[in-house]
């Protein structure tokens, strides 16, 4: 007899963690973006995707807000924005 | 979506740096690696039960042996014939490295397994409610060194874990820094590109243990390396090859935005002592970037 | 095969004809006999696998750990405190499931330090999930490293398994020992098949946290599993004597219990030593016997419970202590027996052989005399009230 062992790779995703957000979240204005890369390996949670420039986009699902993808843009093209905004 | 080995929805904290350093390795590490984690925040938010954010084969016993775990993998590897294909990667945090995990790493290094160490250094026990390790700089302010009447916090300097790890005569020892990714993962390449035992220090700043806010993760880091504090090194064979040189700033810089060092500030005694550390290493690895333009 | 060699090189034998790929031990009296020869094999060639030589046992432990989580078959041995050492990691293997053998030769736990044989260290150890089994002489101890991987690795079993030979007594001592070929050690013992292995090709996370919401199920697994074990441990020795054609039954053994009045039980190489005495005895008209316990854990309840169950007199002989309490063996064994109809008239524990104190003929005499029908609680047998004071001056 068995009980709980082996976790199956990449099944944290089930845990959408975009739920923790509750005072900003980042707005990625994709104008003067120079694909530096940064912000994607900045990321804590591995939400932020993007491959040419002005392409970077992040997905809400995980992001929880913490707000250090717009402080690494060294052209500011991210800014945070109140969670509760329109866009 | 790009594949990243160490995905999304763990629970670490908001702005944790020890979420992003971990990504980092494990991305410049590729998939033919397996990895062996000590017990600490890393191992709780990433596994808890059912749920893992590792793509890659990962196993964690306890918080002392992640480097005697590894050299088990290493040797089964090897006696498989498969070890040249496979990277094998031990890690944990400050306190599950130079202190409890001192012992195992120590003989990990020593027997020379092709295995690669990292230390995730948030200067103190995070997981358990931020207590005071060995890697805890001097003066600062954790729940088993705090600050009071009779103490003005932690009354030790950082235990060189990298000068221990050199000392047993390995071939490659780096320091890195989550404000520095792209440095980062040059170095975890570098690393598993040399046979032998390897050991690499990440500082990684923790928002609740540091108490500062979640977004300035990445500018504390850089603040730290920016002052002298957490020099940017690299020893290969013994020999320091590189080092990121700085235009220094005082170390008030890295205090302010930091809880933990509040009780520093307004101390110039202290104060003196903390620039001192910075000082020390800015003679020591010359960092100090020459003919600065400003 | 029969040849006439020192225990620890028995085992080292065996061991090596079992093939495990990773090999990891700490020296420890008197393990070391073992290690030596086995990385003697490993110099010479003779064994291909990879021998770690480790700075402690808690890290002995942890490699053949990361080695059987890997997918390869691993060998470690320890005795007393290194055991100690080790004791989480213990816990560890037997939690995630992972198979292996372990030799402990027992031996007595500090303070005050002592390197002579007594059972308390993995008696001290029989909470932590893994197979315990106790030789009685060389034969069967080298005996049981086989049937100890072969009921490892099965895989509706999948528990690490400790074969415990006494320190010095076995270990040091020599006796001709039939060793088996690698054509019968290969017929008997298949390669190492792993349910899970860690494996870039098929990547899992293996020791995850396991919450109040998924925690308890794991601990009922292992005891469910030790229940079915008892089983399949009989099925396991019959394949065994077929191969081999020693007969076991791996759980328990009678020696002239059927018509007993008094029977002792007892665990390890005393066993020997009982034996002898009841002849003796025996030839004199006494009606003695013993129950010899072979397999610790699984706990052999319904066996002990069908030998003694109409035996009047039981003795239990204790080589361990549990300090402040009534003494481990004794206490499972009379546990057996609460509300019962049948059971002994009574069962008296005794304590004896700490630290490596010879058990001699006139030992178990002497316990045989003192079985009466008024129950005695760990009554320490051969001691020394000499050494003794009532207040420290």
């Amino acid at each position: 007899m068995f009980g709980p062992l082996i976790v199956k790779p990449g099944s944290s995703r089930n845990n959408k963690t975009g739920s923790w957000r509750i005072e900003s979240r980042p707005k990625f204005l994709q104008k003067n973006c120079i694909a530096c890369n940064m912000c994607l390996l900045i990321c804590p949670e591995a939400c932020i995707d993007g491959l040419e420039k002005n392409t970077y986009h992040c997905d809400f699902d995980y992001c929880k807000g913490c707000g250090n993808c717009a402080a690494i843009c060294p052209k500011k093209d991210i800014i945070m924005i109140k969670e509760e905004a329109k866009e | 979506m790009s594949k990243h080995l160490f995905t999304s929805g763990h629970t670490a904290c908001s702005g944790c740096g020890q979420a992003m350093a971990a990504r980092l390795v494990i991305d410049a590490a590729g998939p033919n690696t397996i990895v062996a984690n000590s017990t600490g925040c890393l191992e709780v938010f990433s596994t808890k039960y059912p749920e893992s954010a590792w793509e890659i084969p990962w196993v964690h016993s306890l918080f002392e042996n992640s480097a005697a775990v590894a050299s088990g993998i290493e040797a089964a590897l090897i006696y498989l014939g498969k070890k040249d294909n496979i990277n094998v990667i031990a890690q944990g945090g400050d306190g599950g490295s130079a202190d409890i995990g001192l012992q195992a790493i120590s003989g990990m290094l020593e027997r020379g397994h092709d295995i690669l160490y990292v230390c995730y250094d948030n200067e103190a026990y995070m997981n358990t409610g931020v207590q005071r390790s060995g890697l805890t700089p001097l003066e600062t302010n954790t729940t088993t060194s705090p600050v009071g009447n009779n103490s003005s916090g932690n009354w030790r300097p950082k235990k060189p874990m990298p000068e221990i790890a050199l000392a047993h005569g390995i071939p490659y020892v780096a320091i890195a820094s989550v404000a520095f990714p792209q440095d980062l993962q040059r170095k975890v390449k570098k690393a598993l590109s040399i046979k032998g035992p390897k050991y690499l220090q990440i500082h990684v700043p923790c928002p609740l243990g540091w108490r500062h806010e979640p977004s300035l993760t990445y500018q504390v880091a850089k603040l730290a390396v920016e002052t002298g504090l957490y020099p940017l090194i690299e020893y290969e064979n013994g020999v320091l090859s590189s080092r990121r040189q700085i235009k220094p700033l005082p170390v008030e810089e890295y205090l302010k935005p930091q809880g933990r060092f509040k009780h520093i500030l307004n101390n110039p005694e202290l104060l003196k002592k903390f620039q001192e550390v910075a000082d020390n290493n800015i003679k020591k690895y010359n960092l100090k970037l020459e003919n600065q333009a400003d | 095969m029969k040849e006439f060699l020192e225990g620890s090189l028995a085992v080292a034998e065996i061991v090596k004809l079992c093939k495990p790929g990773v090999i990891s031990a700490y020296p420890i009296t008197p393990q070391t006999h073992i290690v030596e020869e086995l990385a003697q094999f490993v110099a010479n060639g003779e064994l291909g696998s990879q021998f770690v030589n480790v700075e402690s046992e808690h890290s002995a432990a942890s490699v053949v750990l990361g080695a059987v989580a890997s997918g390869v078959r691993a060998y470690t041995a320890t005795s007393s405190q290194g055991l100690f050492y080790m004791g989480e990691v213990l816990f560890n293997i037997a939690g995630m499931r992972l198979p292996l053998v372990m030799t402990c030769a027992n031996r007595a736990i500090s303070a005050p330090i002592n390197i002579w044989n007594d059972q308390q260290d993995s008696v001290s150890l029989r909470d932590c999930g893994w197979a315990q089994f106790f030789a009685e002489d060389i034969q069967e101890a080298v005996d049981l490293h086989l049937i100890g991987y072969r009921l490892s690795e099965d895989k509706s079993v999948m528990l690490p398994v400790m074969v415990c030979m006494d320190g010095f007594a076995l270990t040091h001592g020599i006796e001709t020992v039939d060793l088996p070929t690698q054509e019968q050690v290969d017929k008997f013992l298949p390669a190492y098949q792993p349910l899970y292995k860690l494996d870039p090709a098929d990547p899992m996370t293996l020791g995850a946290l396991g919450d109040p919401e998924y925690y308890a199920e794991g601990r009922y697994a292992i005891q469910e599993t030790f229940k079915e074990t008892l089983g399949l441990i009989p099925k396991i020795t019959a394949e065994f004597a077929e191969v081999f054609g020693r007969n076991y039954s791996g759980i328990t053994e009678e020696y002239r219990t059927k018509d007993a009045e008094r029977v002792i039980v007892a665990m390890g190489s005393v066993c020997g030593t009982i034996k002898e005495v009841i002849d003796e005895l025996r030839v004199k008209g006494k009606k003695v016997g013993l129950l010899k316990i072979v397999s610790y854990r699984p706990f052999p309840a319904q066996a002990i419970y069908e030998t003694l169950k109409n035996i009047p007199r039981v003795a239990v002989l204790d080589r361990a202590l549990s300090l402040g309490s009534y003494a481990p063996l004794a206490s499972e064994v009379k546990a057996v027996f609460f509300g019962k109809k049948k059971q002994p008239k009574v069962i008296s524990s005794f304590i004896v052989g700490l630290g490596g104190r010879d058990i001699t003929k006139d030992s178990i005499k002497e316990i045989f005399r003192l079985l009466v029908n008024k129950e005695r609680s760990c009554e320490f047998i051969d001691l020394k009230p000499e050494l003794l004071k009532e207040n420290y001056e």
